[in-house]
């Protein structure tokens, strides 16, 4: 498949300030490649989710959006800490976010089930130590 | 209802948007939880909150929201009113708590979005 755009942000550990302007960024982007409707918001709201989650819970990582004819693809990876329990981190209601994160109202564990709520496809692999990597694609009307 | 109807009614300050104030609103949700707004709301509604941070008006922009309405008086600062003008949001505030402000706007028929909770699943 002819990749037609790709672009990637890195995203620092509790960077609270800036947390959101790669996702602003992406979601003006596809509105330029003519994106738009449910698919733009649904992107929007899981690029932000995952760009929060880089903020919050890594070390810092990336966060890369690459554009297909068909397809929106965002692939979120860090380079640690890694997630003890990827299926309870699945689970709504769930954090380990800090009180730093809550004051700004998240922290409720609703960010990787909201991702997955949002994403055609979502996968997420993890080792500890080493980092955790989420990919989400998205169908895009043609 | 309209957001002129909304200031009305909230006895409210625009802050952002004069020129838009015609623009019909149907539903409104109320949170200091943004987490929960970005899982919770599917359509371009009002977010009523009383947390002023960057992250309200981002997660507004997100979701593509039509206005925001602060309550208990509270007003962002400058950079943050900054980026909403940006995106086009209206900016209200009031004097009201939350409580009062949803009581007195569903009374004039404004209604919540509809929420799907884990409960709609367990059946």
């Amino acid at each position: 498949m002819e990749e037609l755009f790709r672009i990637s942000y890195p995203v620092a550990a509790a960077d609270y300030v800036n947390a959101g302007k790669a996702s602003t960024d992406i979601k003006r982007r596809l509105k330029q490649l003519g994106v738009g409707g449910d698919v733009l918001r649904r992107v929007a709201v899981a690029s932000y989710e995952v760009e929060l989650n880089l903020v919050i819970h890594s070390m810092g990582g990336e966060l890369t959006l690459t554009v297909f004819p068909d397809e929106a693809q965002l692939v979120s990876a860090d380079v640690g800490p890694g997630i003890p329990d990827v299926d309870m981190a699945m689970r709504e209601g769930f954090s380990t976010a800090n009180d730093e994160a809550r004051s700004l109202g998240f922290g409720a564990g609703m960010g990787l089930p909201n991702m997955k709520r949002n994403a055609d496809d979502f996968s997420i692999t993890s080792e500890l130590g080493k980092g955790t990597t989420i990919s989400m694609s998205f169908k895009l009307a043609q | 209802m309209t957001i002129a109807d909304m200031v009305n009614i909230l006895n409210a300050k625009v802050l952002l948007g004069e020129d838009k104030l015609d623009t019909p609103v149907y539903t409104a949700c109320c949170s200091d939880l943004m987490s929960d707004v970005l899982a919770f709301v599917d359509e371009k509604t009002v977010l009523i909150t009383g947390l002023t941070n960057p992250h309200v008006v981002r997660t507004s922009e997100m979701l593509d929201l039509k206005c925001l309405v602060f309550v208990r008086g509270k007003i962002p600062t400058d950079d943050i009113l900054e980026n909403a003008q940006e995106q086009g949001l209206v900016v209200i505030t009031s004097k009201l708590t939350a409580f009062s402000a949803c009581g007195l706007l569903y009374d004039a028929g404004l209604r919540g979005v509809p929420v799907p909770t884990a409960w709609d699943t367990e059946d």
